[in-house]
């Protein structure tokens, strides 16, 4: 099975990438914590919400900023193709005598492997923002988070083979991070939203990440399980596909 | 002649440059082949398209019986490549460069091992190989790069300006070691640069590529022998006496003297050195000296483009 060992090859080698950079760990999981307990206690002590927040402002954001930080890491990481390229790395890989499917879903579980493993460490620290944690409900956001990481990594993946510098890293953080973190409904409820704001919820894949996270962790969200469930599924399959296509179409380009 | 790489009029066209223009290789099974030109002669496009990394624009390739369009997959199998850019990832081990590599050409699990262990002692990386990469000097980092390229035992290696950017003394190394590994092991080496040298002291036959376009190919002493321009240096007693007789000489092309030298065009010089001694001791004249030089593949690129390689374009 040559191309298993070359999707489990190209798997290894980013997940020994993001444990080799401690740095990078201590600030992922940094980060969302600053965002619970600042922004979180802040926002949550100023502001009434109209709806009422079982358990308070920072647990109904937790799920988001578990999202949040599974779209960060997965989109730079497979933005990280651009640096891999720019390194030369790249063109060892490509020139293997494996499939570039394979390539690609080695990278996506590859990325998807890191951003589940601060998932899970922000779900141990559940008790920061006084959520219980079960061990189901555990093994349910660990089973969901896959696919979102995949999806999201294949978004970025895709933003890789279309981009060919660094350069163009902020405008990904304006014109993609930004507006799929602020309009997933991490940080407030989507019910209630002005018609045009609300279509836009609904047309961001985290969307259905969070609202699928926040059903499982804390009992309650905004669409059902079965619907987020599937889009989920269905974007990371989408997102997969088309990236593959993209590195075969664009293989001259990326070497 | 068994010939590992063809070409038949393969083509690289970019909108309306041409990169490489329509260029027949043929490269001898086991040899060490150079391709010789200038920044920008088309070199790398030309090895980029025998790699299957680019698709020619019009003509044929194979590799090692492989057609580079059709038998790709084939084609990556049978060879080995060093870019001239360095593909390396700083956070990962020597030791693992080669792991992965071997994992990514399907070398088995049985001799992986054995493989790794021979090359690693190969390129002689010691007690670095299980040290990150990011703390390596430019020797090792080319050395750890030809010896991934040859842990799946590929049947060409290509080498992209291996010693560009290195230190003299690596680069002797590093010449050392391709021409120890063409004797030990049975592999083509398909090398690209732009060092007159490297070429010379490496390679059984070199082409001259400029412009996209390959200009003569054949081994470097017969280049430089199609030149017909050695160089003799002597030194005299008498010099204008000598000069004034030795022009009538038929195989003196050109004479004339520099300072308290005079040198002497001719051909094969290494026949005529004792003629020339003899001449002048029938006339009374005394050597003091007498030096031959061959001229050197910078001179033949100069002869055959009408530029130096050196000033580019």
């Amino acid at each position: 099975m040559p191309e298993l060992e070359g999707i489990y090859t190209i798997w290894l080698r980013e997940t020994k990438r993001f444990i080799r950079y401690r740095s990078r760990i201590l600030t992922s999981v940094v980060t969302p914590l600053l965002w619970l307990l600042i922004f979180g206690t802040g926002l949550g002590s100023a502001v009434r919400f109209g709806g009422n927040l079982p358990g308070g402002y920072q647990a109904f954001i937790y799920p988001g900023i578990i999202g949040q930080t599974i779209l960060f890491t997965a989109i730079f990481s497979g933005v990280s193709v651009i640096i891999d390229r720019q390194y030369g790395f790249l063109k060892e890989i490509l020139v293997a005598p494996i499939t570039r499917p394979s390539i690609i879903f080695g990278k996506a579980i590859g990325i998807s492997t890191a951003a589940v493993i601060q998932g899970i460490i922000l779900l141990l620290l559940s008790f920061v923002v006084g959520v219980q944690m079960t061990p189901i409900i555990f093994l349910a956001s660990f089973l969901l988070m896959i696919p979102i990481s995949v999806g999201l990594a294949g978004v970025g993946l895709l933003i890789a083979s279309f981009t060919d510098s660094m350069e163009g890293f902020n405008l990904i953080m304006s014109f993609v991070v930004l507006p799929m973190f602020l309009l997933s409904g991490a940080l407030f409820p989507v019910t209630g939203l002005p018609t045009l704001l609300q279509g836009a919820v609904y047309l961001d894949p985290l969307t259905y990440g969070v609202d699928a996270l926040r059903q499982i962790i804390l009992g309650y969200g905004a669409i059902p399980l079965y619907i987020s469930v599937t889009v989920i599924l269905v974007f990371a399959a989408v997102m997969v596909f088309i990236s593959a296509l993209a590195f075969n179409k664009r293989e001259q380009e990326l070497m | 002649m068994d010939y590992i790489i063809e070409t038949k009029d393969i083509t690289k066209k970019y909108d309306d440059f041409t990169a490489v223009n329509s260029v027949n290789l043929k490269v001898p099974r086991e040899s060490v082949y150079g391709v010789l030109g200038p920044n920008g002669a088309g070199k790398t496009t030309l090895i980029s398209m025998l790699c299957t990394i680019l698709r020619p624009t019009s003509g044929t390739a194979t590799v090692n019986g492989y057609n580079v369009e059709k038998n790709a997959k084939e084609v990556r199998e049978s060879i080995g490549i060093v870019f001239q850019s360095r593909a390396l990832d700083d956070i990962l081990t020597g030791r693992e460069h080669l792991e992965m590599h071997a994992a990514l050409y399907g070398v088995p699990q049985k001799v992986r091992q054995k493989r790794i262990d021979e090359v690693l002692d190969l390129i002689a990386l010691g007690s670095k190989a299980d040290e990150y990469v990011k703390t390596y000097s430019g020797g090792m980092k080319r050395r750890l790069e030809i010896g991934r390229g040859l842990v799946h035992r590929p049947k060409v290696l290509f080498l992209d300006e291996p010693t560009l950017g290195l230190d003299p003394q690596t680069r002797e190394n590093i010449w050392e070691y391709i021409s120890k590994l063409n004797k030990s092991e049975d592999i083509t080496v398909l090398m690209t640069t732009h060092y007159m040298e490297e070429a010379d002291k490496l390679c059984d036959e070199v082409a001259i590529m400029d412009q996209g376009q390959i200009i003569m190919a054949d081994s470097p002493l017969n280049l430089k022998r199609e030149l017909k321009a050695d160089t003799i240096t002597i030194k005299v007693d008498k010099q204008d006496l000598f000069i004034n007789k030795a022009k009538k000489l038929d195989y003196v092309k050109k004479i004339y003297s520099e300072d308290s030298y005079i040198k002497i065009m001719v051909e094969r010089g290494e026949n005529l050195i004792h003629q020339l001694v003899n001449f002048a001791n029938q006339n009374n004249i005394m050597v003091e000296s007498i030096e031959l030089q061959h001229p050197n593949l910078e001179d033949v690129f100069i002869s055959y483009t009408g530029t130096s390689i050196t000033e580019g374009r």
